[in-house]
């Protein structure tokens, strides 16, 4: 049984290749700066249109990408369509792309929005500004979908650890609560509270446990 | 003698960081931009500053012009512009242009004409009073650089 959230997977044989979805041009220079910087292939692109395009989505045929996708992060409001009309149509039924993680940035930190994102699917939602610190975790979702057939062994880890309770989610949403899990007993043995909690649906997590799970970088200190 | 003048401005460099940081202009993300600048990228804090220099004049322009029309009433065509300076604020680490768009944004949620303008014009000291301390800072970095002679690593 593993007591660490991530197995580290050698995947140096390939870099990883992020698509960063942004309006910002500063925020696309940052992100694609960050993403570089932690050893990741990008491309940028400064709409939803265009990352469908490029994921070769979008309805007009013919267009077959080259290059696979790891991850697509993405920042939630931007004119047209919104990171969280791509996120939808990234996790269609039908698309072809509906296993690749997809991450939410946004200036705001509503957690209605939050909630829906990750209701839909979506892998984490980042506040920003984006740090370095929070690409590393991404690089924890790129290559942990290798190992999702472990997801099962560390459910139970943090059972016996601490006191999550109740829903824990399905499939990718759960690894990343169980990585947190993890960490938050490694660095904060003082949080009572479940650290671990079912954002989705469940009818017990009060809001403060919310905050400390994939959402880490919700500021409260910040929040007026 | 070289290496000398370079140091020397580095400390002057480093005190402009510090104050700054102490009158709240700049937060950590600043520092983040700056770690993320090394030999493969030696100007990438320059470059993406000056980016938000430039999208920030035109939002500032367009605040204005709305503001100043006679029969303004387009909150949320001003909310969205306020977004997006709020967004590239913080990317950036500019705390104090960033509050000032939050307090901005809040009047103008509340249509409050007049709030709005009075944060207009407190942003625009304010982005007048970082735009002019960020070039010093470059300008500082860029002599520094030219006493050291520029070095970096092979």
């Amino acid at each position: 049984m593993e007591t660490n959230g991530v197995v580290s997977i050698d995947v140096d044989a390939e870099e990883v290749h992020v698509l960063a979805v942004d309006d910002s041009l500063v925020d696309r220079k940052v992100i694609e700066r960050l993403l570089k910087i932690s050893a990741c292939k990008v491309t940028a692109v400064d709409s939803g249109i265009r990352a469908l395009q490029f994921l070769g989505l979008d309805e007009s045929d013919g267009f077959v990408p080259g290059l696979k996708v790891d991850l697509v992060i993405t920042d939630y409001c931007m004119p047209g369509m919104t990171g969280y009309e791509l996120l939808k149509k990234i996790k269609q039924e039908s698309s072809s792309f509906r296993e690749i993680p997809v991450v939410i940035m946004s200036s705001e930190n509503i957690l209605p929005r939050i909630d829906r994102c990750l209701e839909e699917g979506a892998e984490d939602f980042i506040v920003k500004p984006v740090k370095l610190s929070d690409v590393k975790r991404l690089k924890g979702y790129m290559t942990t979908r290798d190992v999702r057939g472990e997801t099962e062994n560390r459910e139970i880890n943090v059972n016996f650890n601490g006191n999550v309770e109740g829903n824990n989610g399905v499939g990718i949403n759960n690894k990343r609560k169980l990585e947190e899990a993890s960490d938050e007993f490694s660095s904060e043995p003082s949080i009572s509270s479940s650290p671990s909690v079912s954002l989705s649906s469940s009818p017990m997590s009060s809001s403060p446990d919310v905050l400390d799970s994939p959402i880490r970088r919700l500021k409260m200190a910040d929040t007026e | 003698m070289l290496g000398f003048g370079a140091d020397l401005l580095w400390a002057d460099m480093n005190r402009l960081l510090a104050f700054l940081f102490h009158q709240g202009v700049l937060d950590e993300q600043f520092l983040q931009l700056q770690q993320l600048q090394d030999h493969t990228s030696p100007n990438f804090v320059s470059e993406v500053v000056n980016i938000y220099f430039h999208e920030s004049e035109k939002l500032l322009t367009n605040l204005r012009s709305l503001l100043m029309e006679r029969e303004f009433s387009d909150y949320k065509k001003m909310e969205i512009h306020l977004n997006q300076f709020i967004g590239s604020s913080s990317s950036i680490g500019a705390k104090r242009v960033t509050s000032i768009c939050i307090a901005f944004r809040a009047a103008s949620e509340q249509d409050n004409r007049t709030g709005c303008l009075r944060a207009l014009e407190m942003l625009e000291h304010e982005y007048c009073y970082l735009k002019n301390k960020l070039h010093e800072l470059f300008q500082i970095e860029q002599q520094r650089a030219l006493a050291a002679g520029v070095r970096y690593p092979v």
